[in-house]
């Protein structure tokens, strides 16, 4: 029989320490029967077992992540029992963990679950106060009682929430402190340190006592998930009692007033009004377009359609280029000047057509001073349409032009090529006659030698549009 | 601006009516919502799972400022409490008001975000641009990234339906009544056309961004229906459910007892249903949802389309269905676990992880689950066999749970 080893640990979930100390332990071969251990109550007055450290112990990964989720457990057997999985584990059992039905495993995950509550718990039930006068960041406190010494593993949480004002967390076992930059922990606080009251709380019990439905009291359901223990530091809670004594009470004073006779309210003309909030003109239309959000952030402005309701021809781009987005009007970019240059050539009168995109708003990405044009999506294409089919019904025309493969898939629904497309085309379902052509700005794209012949054949697709508006009868 | 550092009395006022008037909505989840937290100069994060603040004597949990924008409303379904013929105080919140709230409540940690719905005012359209404005201004304009749930009105425009999602982490669309018969007759401004249109529009943009990379309402849609205010079985309710979850991509379906509201209305049944049937329901949907049973098997373990009140849907199902058991958990098939009453999802998968390793016996079983007394009939172990116990004719007398009291009325 070995001489019993004595091994002396910080306060709390000391992490660091216990690491060191199973590493030296299992270096020297020390059964978990043999090892005592003990836990000092201040930090500094230990350090026996780290002195002499192993090496580093290479354990399942589901045990590693046990032995930090356990050791905030209040438990003073904690570490005798993480030290005699460890001990198993290393003994051949490397699978002890998922036998979850093993008496030591099913302790430990029962820690663990009671570590996790814990947390958790403290995520729900801290309440913060604001301090009063104290800088030009705003400042808030709350004291809280955890079950375990999770305020280290807790304190992340409340980082990530709220960074922009400064606070603190006060336990009977030390305290937290953020100020905007750093994290950092102190001695216990005191209850009486928080202040007593805060401008809002008055207005949360409220809140809380309001949204409580008396005709579905059951107050054994609440205390399972808010034990008592938690209600001395929860201001709405003091309110408890009254409650569920009232319950009774007010339901059945509900239940004896009914039925009641109804207030003879049938707004007619509001009713009616209510009916017809669909646009009524393409004014109005414009103006729900206007005061809508982008789908996409970074718009300037939403780019509407422009020309006479009425028009013969509607041409549909793809969406608004960065010209387009800083002017608010469609097709005055470099594409929108080639386009219009190529309708004169044609013989179409640009004031006399109804132009605009698919998309309503410039989407880019940001490259240094310059805003890179990018197409919108499938997703972003059908979040438009809905506009895109009622401006063409107020406006009208005989014939559509769809320039590019983004206004061909806005018009039919469908991703069609405009290779294979181009020309007269069927949009299944419109009451007008469809033309497919490519985009002005593939022209732009293109490599100059190329790029002659193909303005030659989108002068010629106009002049076909043209011919064809012509032929149709109103 | 709201840079308001109290609550003045009009205001609380204010909040009381709203509030009182948004309660009967059962949804107050914060789940769903990918992880985020603030920016250096904002507020609010999400965890994924969602976190209850308090909970009231009704055990129900606390997790976001529900409050209605105005009870102020055009429409007259009967089982509202907000109806345009009921007599309730009425109140509008501004959008700033709404906003500072939710941002003062958070900050104080009592909340996990907000969940927003609204009286119809002037027109839906009207009312959910306003909505829009608050969810809007809370991201923009204060950084805010905790959960927002937005309550979407049907009958808005798609395009509103459609903005709705670009600031929320979820929304919904109440069905409130499971057919389109009881829709007319409570409801006469809703159209259940209309509101299935919408969840399935809602189910695209959804895809769609998740496909794209885009965040539209990351944390799906849910719906919630009314039980007791209508004749529709649970049977007929838990179809309607698998149908939805099936079409249009349901996160949850809320089952909300119809409760006595002040002020209710003659066309209402007079007693509220027993809260023990909504409980019924939702673990039947658990059991849709996590189980992989069939509407057809929740049909059968009901009698004339009713779930039993005394026992849960699943050992109801195991006690018509004795041939299938016991099962053996150290062979069984992880479907054929699932099917024992008393044995959750997690208890199963951990049997299954175990006995890779260990022969299990009844203690081992024990310390695996919590219902063990309801799951003994139907099992076998290393040292155990149900013997006859699960052929006994009073099996079923023998697990029923006593008469419980989840209501003190009830």
């Amino acid at each position: 029989m070995s001489p019993l080893r004595s091994v002396r640990l910080g306060p709390g979930a000391d992490l660091a320490g216990f690491r060191a100390a199973c590493r030296s332990l299992i270096a020297a071969g020390v059964p978990p029967e043999a090892v005592g251990w003990t836990e000092a109550r201040e930090p500094g007055l230990f350090g026996a077992a780290g002195d002499e450290s192993g090496p580093p112990l290479r354990l399942p990964r589901a045990v590693a992540d046990l032995v930090p989720a356990v050791l905030p457990h209040r438990d003073p057997e904690r570490h005798a029992l993480l030290y005699r999985l460890i001990w198993r584990v290393g003994a051949g059992e490397r699978h002890l963990l998922e036998v979850a039905s093993d008496p030591l495993v099913h302790r430990l995950l029962r820690m663990r679950k009671a570590v996790g509550r814990d947390l958790h718990k403290m995520h729900a039930f801290l309440r913060f106060r604001r301090v009063p006068g104290a800088g030009a960041r705003e400042t808030f406190a709350a004291w809280f009682e955890p079950d375990h010494h999770i305020l280290e593993a807790a304190a992340p949480f409340f980082v990530a929430r709220f960074p922009a004002f400064d606070w603190s967390i006060l336990t009977p076992d030390g305290s937290a402190h953020w100020d905007g930059a750093a994290l950092v922990f102190g001695p216990p606080g005191r209850r009486e340190d928080v202040p007593a009251d805060d401008p809002f709380e008055d207005g949360w019990c409220h809140y809380y006592a309001t949204t409580f439905n008396p005709a579905r009291t059951n107050p054994a359901a609440m205390r399972a998930e808010m034990p008592k223990k938690y209600w001395r530091n929860l201001p709405e809670a003091a309110a408890i009692p009254a409650l569920v004594r009232g319950a009774q009470g007010r339901v059945a004073a509900m239940i004896e007033r009914e039925p009641v006779l109804p207030a003879k309210r049938v707004p007619a003309r509001a009713l009616a009004a209510m009916a017809e909030q669909e646009p009524d003109s393409l004014d109005a239309l414009n103006a729900v377009i206007r005061r809508s959000e982008p789908l996409v952030p970074g718009a300037t402005q939403a780019v509407l359609g422009e020309g006479p309701v009425g028009a013969a021809i509607a041409f549909v781009g793809e969406q608004p280029g960065d010209q387009e987005d800083l002017q608010g009007r469609p097709f005055v970019g470099p594409a929108g000047r080639l386009l219009t240059r190529a309708m004169a050539e044609a013989g179409l009168d640009r004031d006399a057509a109804y132009l605009t995109n698919a998309v309503k708003h410039f989407k880019f990405e940001q490259r240094g001073k310059r805003r890179i044009h990018q197409s919108p999506t499938a997703g972003e294409v059908s979040h438009y349409r809905w506009w895109l089919d009622r401006e063409l019904a107020f406006v009208a025309p005989r014939l559509v032009v769809a320039l590019g493969a983004t206004a061909v898939l806005a018009l039919t629904g469908r991703p069609i090529p405009v290779t294979r497309a181009r020309g007269p085309a069927e949009f299944p379902g419109r009451p007008f006659r469809g033309f497919v052509t490519v985009h002005p700005s593939y022209l732009l794209r293109l490599p100059d030698e190329a790029r002659d012949e193909a303005y030659v054949a989108f002068v010629d697709d106009l002049r076909r549009v043209r011919a064809t508006a012509g032929t149709l009868t109103v | 601006m709201s840079h308001l550092v109290t609550m003045d009395d009009a205001l609380k006022t204010k909040l009381g009516i709203l509030a009182d008037a948004a309660k009967y909505d059962a949804s107050c989840a914060s789940s769903g919502a990918p992880k985020r937290r603030a920016a250096k100069d904002g507020l609010g994060s999400t965890t994924g799972a969602g976190i209850c603040h308090a909970y009231t004597p009704d055990g129900r949990c606390v997790s976001l400022l529900k409050i209605l924008l105005t009870n102020y409303c055009l429409f007259d379904c009967a089982y509202c409490v907000n109806r345009r013929s009921s007599n309730v105080r009425r109140a509008a919140f501004t959008v700033e008001e709404v906003v500072t709230l939710t941002v003062e409540f958070y900050k104080r940690n009592t909340i996990e975000g907000l969940f927003l719905s609204s009286g119809i005012i002037r027109s839906p359209d009207h009312t959910m641009e306003r909505m829009i404005r608050v969810a809007k201004t809370l991201r923009q304009k204060h950084g805010f990234r905790g959960y927002i749930h937005l309550k979407t009105i049907p009958e808005a425009s798609p395009w509103l339906i459609e903005q709705a999602g670009l600031f929320a982490d979820r929304l919904s669309i109440n069905l409130e009544l499971p057919s389109e018969a009881s829709l007319e007759r409570l409801a006469p401004e809703k159209d259940g056309a209309a509101i299935e249109t919408a969840m399935g529009q809602m189910r695209e943009r959804i895809a769609e961004a998740k496909e794209e990379r885009r965040r539209f309402s990351p944390a799906g849609q849910s719906t919630q229906v009314i039980v007791g205010a209508d004749a529709t079985t649970d049977e007929a309710l838990i179809r309607k459910s698998a149908a939805l979850y099936d079409r249009h991509d349901l996160k949850r379906v809320y089952y909300s007892a119809f409760s006595p509201i002040p002020d209710g209305t003659a066309i209402l049944p007079l007693k509220a249903p027993p809260l023990q049937r909504e409980h019924r329901l939702y673990q039947a949907d658990w059991l849709l949802r996590y189980y992989a049973f069939t509407p057809d098997d929740v049909a059968q373990a009901a009698e004339g389309g009713m779930l039993a009140l005394d026992i849960d849907p699943k050992l109801a199902f195991a006690l018509k269905h004795r041939e299938r058991f016991p099962v053996d958990v150290n062979t069984a098939d992880r479907e054929l676990l699932l099917r024992v009453p008393g044995l959750g999802v997690r208890a199963v998968d951990r049997i299954v992880a175990a006995r890779r390793h260990a022969r299990l016996r009844l203690d081992d079983v024990a310390r695996l689950t919590s219902g063990l007394k309801r799951a003994r009939p139907f099992l076998v172990a290393a040292d155990y066999t149900p013997g006859g116990l699960g052929d006994r004719l009073d099996l079923r007398t023998r697990l029923a749970e006593p008469p419980q009291q989840l209501s003190l009325f009830g």
